[in-house]
């Protein structure tokens, strides 16, 4: 009877966690299929992945590979997945592996991949390689190799400005002061990627609600779903009333939902497992970039050793706002943002928006080219703004500010 | 002997038996015990097959085919193959003679990250200042020691008090893991990743020569002269029979005079030793880095490795392909049919259940309880009643 039991509980058990994987979106703004080229017959292409579907960060770029795997018409034998492939020499050995199934481009999506893709693309200079969140490519001079990010930091604006309308909500209502608008970040490391995440998102947030302040804690891994609800639950017990996260697991959603604390998740909705709680989700699509790319081999053309994916390429893109939790007027706000984004009259990192030790910036000298003493090397203050990912620099992002207003609870990381 | 001859003869007596029961074997023929073994693979196959077109819908052969071809499909998979092999059987020739000695190391998987932690420490520090022979000596040298004294810690607290060694080795590991997180922060680049990325990545400083055009080669022959040296050391030295000795029975050890502390203490330090090379191997030889996961779980593999072939270096040779066999074969399973890697942990725990369970099958036989059978034992249940007689 014991057993029957058991097995019963295992069965819903696994029901259970299947209800909680995040769903697709289809309301998500999607490439445009129009753009479909003839397909050269040969074309290979491979894609080497740090785990399969069961992350979402990996889902993320599964689905985008999917995505242009069947609008482009590719046969199945054209798109070759490898997954599961760690952060040491088996990224080398997947990515000669491709080469010598015929693939002429090769996508690696973990930023550990990129010193064995370099290696990869030193040994087979007719492959092109591209590797997504990588910071290498400007500094290391090889025509066949090229980082690629998108400018995530607009879509945690945006996403930003809904949590910080949630907010004002609470306030109006008399649910919390003004003095207790207090959000917290659930981060992986210490990270630049990290700090510039959730410096946008507490700045679109301070957009719309000037008096809001933020805890960042940092859990030292970018998958650890313990970690990641323990940090979550430490945050809402030191009194943040909204919480978001940089981070693949369900962690943190999954404590908001049991505290019943709002959440402004990442990588996709987590609306199924998360329906009291889930206000909206940014997440890269990266199905522009591989187009782009792929396109280029077929061309014959340079791929750029940068690229950096927008809101206007479709790379940056937001869920559909849960009307339930999330405060009135949301969408029409984002709306407006990402029209000012887009014309350029609204600049996330604008200096005269926050200041560091009580200091405005006027010149900060980031470390955009990697080296061992973390020295910076250029000024990224361009007319009145951080300009973060931009042309010239690198993709992958270098805000390391540490700005007023917002407290590191565990830095060791 | 006497008490086997009661309860049989009280199994004579009842009116009702159960239907079968199950008798030590004595021992085995060689060919008996291996067309057990080959049976049992052929139907955790056959079993496989049949899962495999329920749950997927392909056919089971193309499966196996595809298997093969992960493995074998290329001259780069074949090398990749050897590699694999190398570096798991290296890890299980580490933990072999502690598990000979009945001395439950299962701390490989830390004292592999350590031995590595220290050859990536001297890549980082000295790859640039001293010359390359002399590089490489302090290289080994440093991952060797690290490795033997990660070991030896728990040898001496065994020897000494008693402890518990498979706790205090298990936990050695997660010390080991901890100390390298806490090195991959503090050697990190670029800042905040927790990433080293490839040392010396220009100069090559420090990286283990490839020779005949091949890279993995020079580890394959470096694991394979171990081999055969733990072999002759196993089996033929004063070494290696003491170790036997001391796995049979302390008592008799001390009993025939040999000392066992040091026999515990030395022992750890040559296994502990070998999972240092084995980190050397790693860092040195394959990654040109350190991270938490670079000992990749051989640690604990490689204590099946070594159980299944008995201890015997030579057939561990055949287990440990066996297993990275299975691993390679799984991965591209997972690659040509886009099905989840559960789905090749699923076949490849199917195979090892049945690799496993057959051992039972060779070490006991069943006996069905017929009227003729039961005749039979009765005889043979007199025969040892009056062989252990004979005895007294």
């Amino acid at each position: 009877m014991k057993k029957i039991i058991a097995i019963l509980l295992a069965a819903v058990m696994v029901f259970a966690f299947a209800a909680c994987s995040t769903t697709d979106d289809d309301s998500e703004s999607t490439t445009d299929a129009s753009a479909s080229s003839t397909v050269s017959s040969d074309l290979k292409v491979g894609f080497i992945f740090l785990h399969d579907s069961n992350s979402t960060y990996d889902k993320n770029f599964i689905d985008a590979a999917d995505e242009v795997h069947n609008y482009q018409l590719f046969e199945d034998t054209q798109f070759i997945y490898k997954t599961n492939i760690a952060e040491d020499d088996s990224c080398l050995t997947a990515a000669e592996e491709l080469v010598d199934a015929g693939c002429s481009i090769i996508f690696a999506d973990s930023f550990g991949h990129e010193d064995y893709m370099i290696e990869a693309a030193k040994e087979f200079p007719d492959v092109q390689f591209c590797h997504a969140t990588g910071t290498k490519a400007h500094t290391e001079g090889l025509s066949n190799y090229h980082n690629a990010f998108a400018s995530i930091y607009e879509g945690r604006y945006l996403a930003g400005i809904a949590a910080g309308m949630k907010l004002n909500e609470m306030i109006a209502n008399g649910e919390i002061t003004e003095d207790e608008a207090k959000m917290g970040y659930v981060g992986a490391y210490t990270y630049a990627e990290v700090i510039s995440g959730y410096t946008s998102f507490y700045l679109g947030a301070k957009s719309v609600c000037e008096s809001v302040t933020m805890e960042v804690s940092f859990t030292g891994s970018w998958y650890d779903e313990t970690a990641e609800k323990e940090a979550a639950n430490k945050l809402i017990s030191n009194g943040c009333v909204l919480i978001s996260q940089h981070a693949d697991s369900m962690g943190a959603p999954t404590a908001c939902e049991e505290a019943g604390v709002p959440n402004v998740s990442y990588n996709g909705s987590t609306i199924s497992a998360c329906p009291n709680t889930f206000i909206v989700s940014s997440r890269i699509n990266w199905a522009p970039y591989f187009e782009y790319a792929i396109n280029c081999v077929i061309n014959g053309e340079e791929i750029a050793s940068d690229w950096t994916g927008t809101l206007s390429t479709g790379s940056v893109v937001l869920t559909d706002v849960n009307e339930d939790v999330a405060a009135e007027g949301t969408q029409d706000a984002i709306d407006e943002a990402i029209a000012a984004l887009e014309a350029g009259t609204l600049h996330v990192f604008d200096t005269a928006t926050f200041t560091v030790d009580g200091e405005t910036i006027t010149e900060y000298m980031a470390d955009v080219d990697t080296d061992d003493n973390y020295e910076g090397d250029h000024n990224v203050i361009v007319d009145g703004y951080f300009d973060e990912s931009a042309d010239g620099f690198r993709s992958a992002p270098y805000f390391d500010l540490l700005i007023d207003g917002i407290t590191l609870l565990d830095t060791q990381y | 002997m006497a008490k086997a001859n009661t309860a049989s003869a009280k199994t004579a007596k009842a009116p009702r038996e159960p239907l079968f029961h199950i008798v030590k074997r004595s021992s085995l023929p060689f060919y008996k015990s291996w067309l057990i073994r080959i049976i049992a693979i052929a139907i955790a196959l056959v079993v496989c097959g049949i899962l495999t077109f329920i749950l997927t819908g392909e056919n089971p052969i193309s499966v196996y085919g595809t298997m093969i071809e992960g493995a074998f499909g290329t001259e780069r998979k074949i090398w990749t193959l050897l590699q694999d092999i190398a570096m798991l059987l290296c890890v299980s020739l580490a933990v072999t003679p502690a598990f000979k000695m009945r001395f439950w190391n299962i701390g490989a998987e830390g004292q592999v990250l350590v031995g590595g932690l220290a050859c990536a420490a001297c890549m980082l520090w000295l790859g640039n200042v001293l010359p390359t022979a002399v590089l490489f000596i302090v290289m080994i040298i440093a991952s060797m020691a690290a490795g033997a004294i990660w070991a030896v810690i728990p040898a001496i607290f065994k020897a000494q008090w008693n402890t518990n060694e498979t706790l205090f080795t298990l936990m050695m590991n997660y010390v080991g893991i901890q100390i390298v997180s806490y090195f991959a922060m503090a050697w990190e680049s670029p800042k905040g990743s927790g990433k080293i990325g490839i040392i010396n990545q220009s100069s090559q400083a420090g990286w283990l020569p490839t020779i005949g055009g091949q890279k993995y080669l020079l580890n394959i022959i470096i694991v394979l002269a171990i081999t055969i040296i733990m072999y002759i050391y196993l089996k033929y030295s004063k070494h290696g029979y003491e170790i036997s000795v001391v796995g049979e029975s302390e008592n008799t050890a001390r009993y025939i005079g040999i000392n066992v502390k040091k026999v515990i203490i030395r022992t750890m330090l040559l296994s502990g030793a070998i999972c240092g090379i084995a980190g050397f191997l790693l860092v040195s030889g394959t990654n040109h880095t350190i991270s938490t996961s670079t000992a990749d779980n051989r640690g604990f593999t490689a204590i099946m490795v070594s159980w299944l072939a008995k201890f015997n270096p030579l057939v561990m040779i055949l287990t440990s392909f066996l297993l990275v066999f299975m691993d390679k074969g799984a991965s591209e399973i997972a690659t040509v049919y886009r099905i989840d890697q559960a789905f090749s942990d699923i076949i490849t725990g199917i195979l090892l259940f049945f690799i496993i369970g057959c051992e039972f099958f060779i070490n006991y036989k069943i006996v069905f309880n017929t009227k003729h059978k039961k005749a039979e034992i009765a005889a043979g249940a007199a025969d040892a009643a009056s062989s252990a007689k004979e005895a007294e």
